[in-house]
This record gives C-alpha cells, structure tokens and sequence, in this order.
C-alpha cells in the first residue's frame, strides 16, 4: 500500500517591498511603509491567510548594498530596516497560527541575548517562534561592533584556502552558538516553578541548569533567565549554499533553505545534506529542506514574464539571484514545487519579487492550486511551528531520566 | 502669586524577581505569560498610564552558591515584550531597562529605534550598567570591566547611541515611484565614534524613528550618576520614597541641570513607590500588615538577613532573636547578583542599627526584616491615596512616581478604577492622551539633534 504523499510545507521570505531591487515602484508596493508596524502586520496576516507554514523575516548589521566592502552608494533602492526579531514580535499578538521566523546576525551578537529574545519570541506567540541563524563575512559590519579585527573574506576568492579557512571559522562559531541558543532553551526543565507556598519556593532549583558551554570564541555559564519556551526550543533555520553551511545546518537545525537549479541539483544538494546529517549523528532526527525559489506569479499566462522585464528595464539590469527565478502562473509554479517534492524536498520558501503583488499570488492563486490537487492543508492542523512542520517537542537534555 | 498645579505623571512597573511580588497569593498569576503583561499594560492604559517599566537582571541571583529559589525567577526579554505590547496598547510608553556593559551601541539603537518605529513613537530606555563578573559570564565580552570602566562605558554607549539615532535626519527616505528616487543621501546613516571604550565607524541602517531617540531613564543615586542624569536624561528613576527624601533629590538634582543649560522641566523625578489600597485606613493599613507577612516569610527573612551578615545563618529560627554573631565584613560573598546588597555600605553601622531596634521593640528576625525593608510607600482609602500622592508632587518631592503593585497582572486594577479618576477631579491628572509619544505624555520637547545638544556635547566631551 503506498504511503500517503506527505503534505507539502509552504513558507515566505518576507524582505523591504519584496525581493527585486526595484519592487516599491510597482503599483501596490507601499515603500514609504516600509517602516511602520502596519504594513508588516498586513504582510504577515496575508500570509496567515494562506495557512502558510511559517514567514522568515530578513536582516542585517549594515546597510543593503550590492558591494560586500560598503554602501554602494545608489539611491533607486531600499536602504534601511527594522529589526527582525522586532518585527516578528511586532506582529505576533495579531496573528494566531503561522510561524514567526526573523533572522540573527551570529557573528556580532550575544547568543545569551538572542536565545532569550527567541524564547519571548516564542512565549509571546505562544509556540511559533523560530529564528534563522545568519553569518556575515561582510567588511562593513564588523566596524559597526569594532569588536574583532575586519574579517577578511572575499566572496570571490572563497575556494580559496583562505577563503575555505575563513568560512570555515564563522560557520564554527555559527554552530557553536545554535548549541548555547538550545542548551540556554534547555536549560530550565518545563515544570522548574513550582511555586511551593510550604517551604516559600517559587523555583526548584534542582530544574535549573547551567550550560557550562566553552568554545573556541566564546564561553557562556547560564541558565537562562527566560524559562523554557512553549516549543521547549524554537526551531532553528539557515540559508545553506555550499558545504560549510550544509554541515551547519545537518548537525545544527531543524529546517535548511537551499537554492538548487533543478532537480538534478536538488538531488545532490539533499545527498550532501543527508550525508553530513548522518556524520553529525543526526541520521534519525527530522532535518527539513526547503527549497528556496524568487517569484514573481500572475494568473494570465505571460503576465509574470512581462512584468519580470519591466522591473528588469527599472533596475537597469538583469535579475539575477542565489536561488532560482520563477516567472510563471500558480499552475506552473505548483508543477514545479511537486517536481521539487518529488525529488526530496520537504517544502519551499518563496521569496516573493514584489511585496504585496506576489504574496498574494502565493495565498490566493498558489495555495489553492496546491489544495485543489491535495497537495497542501485546508486548515491549520497545529498551533505550535513545530507542530505544523511535524517535528516533536524536544525532550529536555538536563532533565533527569 | 500661587504656584501652578502641577500635573502628576504615572508608570506601572511589571512586579517581579524580588520578595515584593505576592506569588503565593490565589490571585497572583504567570510571571512569564504574555497575557500577564498584556493585563497590566491594558490597565495602565486605561488609566491613561505614562508607560510601562520593565527591569532587568542578566543573571540568576545565587545565595550561598546555589540559586536563589524564594522569590519570582525568571523574565523574558524586554525588547521582546515591549515591542510585542506596542501591538496591544496605543498610547502607553513602553520603557525598557538595558545595559550598557552587555551590549554594543550599534545593536541596541536598532532595538531602540525598531521599537521606536514599531509603537510609533513610544520607547524609552533606562540606562543601566550591570557591575559584577558574575552576570559577565554570561556573555562573550566577559565581566572584565572595572568599576570606573563600566560608568565610562555607559557615558561613551549612551554617547555612542545618540550618533546613531541622529545619524538619519529624517527627510533621507522619498520613495519617489516616478522618479525612482528611493533615498537622496546615497549613504545614510554615517557615524564614527572612537574613544576609550568604542571603535566604531560605518553607517547605521534604522532611518530615523519618530521620537527621532528613546526618552533616556537614569536610575542612580550616587553624585556620578546625578550628574549624568542632569547632564542628558529625560527622567531619573529613583528610590526616594518619603516627601523628605524626596524634596531633597529633587531639589538637588534640579539645581544641576542649569549647568547644562537645562530648565527644570527637563529633568522628570520618579521614584518608585507601591500602595495598598483599602475600604477604610484602618482596613488598609490591616492589608498592608498581611501583604508584608506575605512578602518577608520565615526563610525569606533569614534571607535578607544573611544579604547584610554576609555569612549563612540558616541555622537560626526566623521567629527569635538576631543572630549572636557579628556580619562579615569585605566583599559580599554570600549573595551574588543583588543590587540590594550594594545598598549597605556599612554593614556594621547597620547591623547595630537593626539590633538596636530589635532589643527596644522586642522584634524577632522576621519581624525585624518586615520593620526595616521597603514597607508600602502609600497606604489607605482611595482618596487617602490620591491626596497623598498629589501632596507629594505639589510638595516638590516628585514629578510622579513609578508604582509597583505587590500581584501579578491585577495588581493594579484598584488604583486605576478608583485612585486615578480621583486624581482626575482634582485636575492633576489627564483624562485623556493629548499626544501620541512618550516624550508627549512627559511633557519633553522634540528631541534635539545632537548636533547642537548641549548634553549630547557635554557628554561626548565628558567622554573623549
Ligand atoms: C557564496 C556565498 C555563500 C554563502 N553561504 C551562506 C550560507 O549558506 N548561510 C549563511 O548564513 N551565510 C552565507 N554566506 C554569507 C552570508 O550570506 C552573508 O551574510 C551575505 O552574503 C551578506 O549579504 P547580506 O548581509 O546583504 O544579506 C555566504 C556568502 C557567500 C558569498
């Protein structure tokens, strides 16, 4: 008897007024909205009404510039953002179902910081909260903390040994600082208050733990001041290209962005992945990828395609990306996500072009393509992320057996 | 000619993480969930509320090496909740206590000026420095600051904040969609900032919030952080409870703001104070004694007690006599993570204090403890209350206060139902917003670019 199909996971990447550079000036875009709660909480709500699964959030420690040294000094594109994880808070009390997945810059910041953000993050959502672990290499941020002498990574000297030797490091520390993020999550066992009125107890400190963690940068003691999250921990996500980040996210997360070409390419990506998931002795826990894909949907055949070389003739160039482009109708791109299944993938992200055109083609021309074909949920089945991604409630590292 | 009436600004500071907060109580509930924070913020609002107040701690206290269990534990993140309450509330400031020494300049701006943005025009931060290696190792940067160090520090972050937040002028952004216009300054943002503490240059990447920065807390008492309060801060979070001690921070700190330039007005006072509220005095005061009992039980007497000896009394019985042993003196080793215990500075001119007053009164350690720490700074009938709380800021000893309810979330719904439209009637509180920010609600001018800001100047000086 065959297996029913799993279901497919569908979530957005939420940036500025959409993914191509020259999305606020499409009719709709809203740029000088950009930073307010409103236009976010539309965003987001919209994306809720697609029972997508969850919404990642972008950002960065500098400004938005096609130059990896610096501002690149253009004034015809977004520059400037609020804080993700901000944003994602920003919005939770006015959503109810979908995931909540903002981005965090590792390689500047406190782990102890963001592992209690996250943790609110996830209290405040009651079980969605996620957060997707981000490295910088870039030349303009480390002066921004003046902390660490400016790393020197080249992207296009990366196959370098240097090169290798330099992601190799930020990816390190990368998965060290997931391990403090979880071990922090752990480190209050779920029933630790026990307000015992007898002997004046609020806590038992039994259920306390510290972390103890020591790495090669950075040593953190605990335990947390925020207790455990509702989720016991968030989920944890990354954007993977090549091997460093492969090995970051097979033993490190919970879900992997990857930008395959085709299907030959998802299929090597997912080998690679699996291989070192197995290496990490992670073989029997449920890693998702996600393929991640840019689009731009119209229901008209053609429509997608024209208004891609609009926005190309706008920029002034040709779009080109780290994931793969789509232009198409819903029907085609749904085609295109089931091949993606087919070949491994357990779900997509899409990146929508123009912010809100695109995502609206995602919930109200995509989504229900998929539902009519059985491929997608009719309703959220769960309230928690983890539950609407399949992955179990982690059991408590520190509690006693 | 009589003096103008003044008008009475009020915050309510979510309880929690000392022995002040009833958790024992049936009423009391989660200290963690977001529904407690949205209850108290909702009634604080209601009540036409200046802003929400929450503190900080970066560690767990410990006592005698173990983690200190009889109090509330455990907080979330402010940045966190405060701006997840922007989404619930839409007039009430939402006031964050941050560090200085845990934390870098460029993060916390874009924290500050997200939540900014995101409550359009709602945010405050109290500046605090955390003092102890103790909450450092918790954090990449260690706890390796010295004492002169970690108040540099905060001067040279604060400084460093201020650049930031002016580092956008606020007409940057057009979007033109016809012209394709999006920003006129082709690199926004641009700061450089090197001192003893920071080495920073680059652009900040938030565009300039509505409050252009975050109305500034200061909460210190010694002459350092006085001068730094009337140097640059919008308003001081103080201990000073009682209308003599009040009137004379007042009157001191007031006295320094001319020196840099600034009008009284400048500068808001609020101490932090709680209330028990009753049918009758009487009935209050009866109140009061049983939220006391609750608040300092047996084993949280030995406690406290032990904050002071810094030595472990656990042996000795809450109900008798003080210890027969004298405190140790030097470096606090018993409690780690405690402000409280900053507090004595002369542990031994206390301690025969305490005993003084144990030996004429007959008072057994629990008792004592109960006499000698924070009682209630208001106590009685709703219009007892409200007269003294207007007495006390006519008085000069306030500009308003900081109340902390003894219960979590309901702890203020009293007050707001029956002391705050009292202080109505008398005309010396709002019955409704007139702004939309904070620095409306406290009666602070737009912020001024740094530029030509006399603090901002002063304190960059102070720091280079
Ligand atoms: C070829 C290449 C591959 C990268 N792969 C990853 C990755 O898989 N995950 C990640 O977090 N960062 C990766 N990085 C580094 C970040 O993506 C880096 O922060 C990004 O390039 C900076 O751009 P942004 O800050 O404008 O997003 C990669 C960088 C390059 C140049």
């Amino acid at each position: 008897m065959p297996s029913a199909p799993s279901p497919l996971h569908l979530a957005v990447a939420l940036d500025a007024a959409g993914w191509h550079p020259a999305a606020w000036r499409e009719p709709g875009a809203r740029p000088r909205e950009l930073f307010t709660a409103r236009y976010w909480t539309d965003l987001v709500t919209e994306a809720e009404r697609g029972l997508l699964d969850f919404v990642t959030i972008e950002d960065s420690l500098s400004l938005q510039s096609s130059s990896f040294a610096g501002p690149d000094g253009r004034t015809d594109q977004v520059r400037g953002r609020l804080d993700a994880l901000l944003v994602a808070a920003r919005v939770a009390p006015l959503t109810r179902h979908i995931g909540l997945i903002p981005t965090a810059v590792v390689t500047h910041t406190e782990p102890f910081h963001v592992s209690k953000a996250v943790a609110t993050l996830d209290f405040v959502s009651t079980g969605r909260a996620g957060v997707q672990v981000k490295v910088s290499g870039r030349a303009d941020e480390a002066p921004h903390f003046g902390r660490r002498p400016a790393i020197r990574f080249r992207p296009d000297e990366l196959d370098s040994p240097a090169g290798l030797a330099a992601l190799k490091e930020l990816f390190d520390e990368a998965g060290d600082y997931v391990e403090v993020l979880r071990r922090l999550w752990d480190s209050w066992e779920d029933d630790a208050e026990i307000r015992d009125a007898a002997t004046g107890r609020f806590i038992d400190r039994d259920k306390l733990h510290y972390i103890d963690f020591t790495g090669e940068r950075f040593s953190v003691k605990g335990p947390s001041i925020t207790p455990r999250p509702p989720q016991g921990q968030p989920v944890v996500t990354a954007l993977a290209h090549r091997e460093e980040p492969f090995r970051l996210v097979a033993a490190s997360a919970d879900v992997g962005f990857v930008t395959p070409q085709d299907t030959a390419d998802t299929r090597a990506i997912l080998a690679r992945i699996r291989a070192a998931q197995a290496t990490a002795g992670r073989a029997d826990e449920t890693v998702h990828v996600f393929g991640d894909l840019v689009v731009l949907l119209d229901d008209e055949p053609g429509a997608a395609a024209d208004r891609r070389a609009r926005l190309e003739e706008r920029a002034g160039a040709p779009y080109t990306s780290d994931a793969r482009v789509f232009a198409g109708t819903p029907a085609e791109l749904a085609d295109l996500l089931l091949e993606g299944q087919e070949a491994g993938l357990t779900g997509f992200r899409l990146r929508p072009a123009v912010l809100p055109h695109d995502l609206e083609r995602i919930t109200r021309g995509l989504v229900p393509e998929l539902q009519r074909r059985g491929a997608f949920r009719t309703a959220y089945e769960a309230a928690t992320l983890r539950g609407l991604l399949g992955l179990p409630r982690p059991a408590n590292r520190y509690a006693a057996l | 000619m009589s003096k103008p009436v003044k008008q009475i600004h009020l915050a309510a500071h979510f309880p929690g993480v000392n022995n002040s907060t009833v958790w024992s109580d049936p009423a009391a509930g989660s200290q963690i969930d977001f529904s407690s924070f949205v209850h108290l913020a909702r009634t604080a609002e209601r009540a036409k509320f200046d802003f929400l107040f929450l503190a900080e701690g970066l560690r767990l206290r410990e006592q005698n090496g173990e983690i200190y269990d009889l109090d509330v534990v455990g907080r979330p993140d402010t940045f966190t909740v405060l701006t997840a309450l922007a989404a619930v509330t839409d007039k009430l400031g939402l006031a964050g206590t941050i560090n200085s020494t845990f934390n870098e300049p460029y993060e916390v701006a874009r924290q500050f000026a997200t939540l900014d943005h995101l409550s359009a025009g709602r945010a405050a931060w109290n500046v605090v420095t955390s003092w102890d290696e103790f909450t450092g190792q918790n954090f990449r940067r260690g706890g390796f600051l010295a004492q002169e160090d970690r108040y540099l520090r905060a001067r040279q972050f604060l400084a460093a904040t201020w650049e930031l937040f002016d580092s956008w002028r606020g007409d940057e952004i057009t979007a033109d969609q016809d012209t394709g216009v999006f920003l006129t300054d082709p690199a926004p943002g641009r700061f450089d900032h090197h001192v003893d503490q920071f080495d920073i240059s680059g652009h900040f990447n938030v565009p300039r919030s509505p409050q252009g920065r975050p109305v500034i807390f200061q909460a210190g008492d010694s002459e350092e952080g006085r001068e730094f309060a009337a140097s640059g801060a919008d308003a001081i979070f103080t201990r000073h409870g009682t209308l003599e001690d009040g009137q004379a921070f007042y009157a001191d700190v007031k006295r320094r703001l001319a020196r840099y330039g600034r009008a009284p007005d400048e500068l808001k006072i609020l101490p932090g104070v709680t209330f028990v509220l009753g049918d009758t005095d009487a009935d209050a005061r009866e109140k009061a004694d049983v939220i006391r009992h609750q608040q300092v039980s047996g084993p949280t007497a030995i406690k406290l007690l032990e904050q002071l000896w810094n030595r472990d009394l656990s042996a000795y019985d809450p109900d008798g006599p003080l210890p027969d042993v004298d405190p140790l003196v030097g470096e606090n080793t018993v409690a780690r993570g405690r402000a409280s215990v900053r507090m004595h500075r002369d542990p031994t001119a206390t301690a025969a204090r305490w005993r003084a007053l144990a030996e004429e009164k007959h008072l057994s350690i629990r008792e004592l403890i109960i006499a000698v720490t924070g009682r209630q700074s208001f106590i009685g009938t709703p219009a007892t209350v409200a007269d003294a709380l207007d007495h006390f800021v006519q008085s000069d000893a306030s500009d308003g206060f900081i109340l902390t309810p003894h219960l979590t979330p309901g702890g203020l719904d009293d007050f707001a139902d029956t002391v705050v439209p009292l202080l109505q009637e008398k005309g010396v509180f709002r019955t409704e917003y007139e702004g939309d920010t904070l620095r409306e609600h406290l009666g602070l001018g737009a912020a001024r670019a740094v530029r030509d800001d006399r603090a901002g100047a002063a304190d960059r000086k102070a720091a280079s």
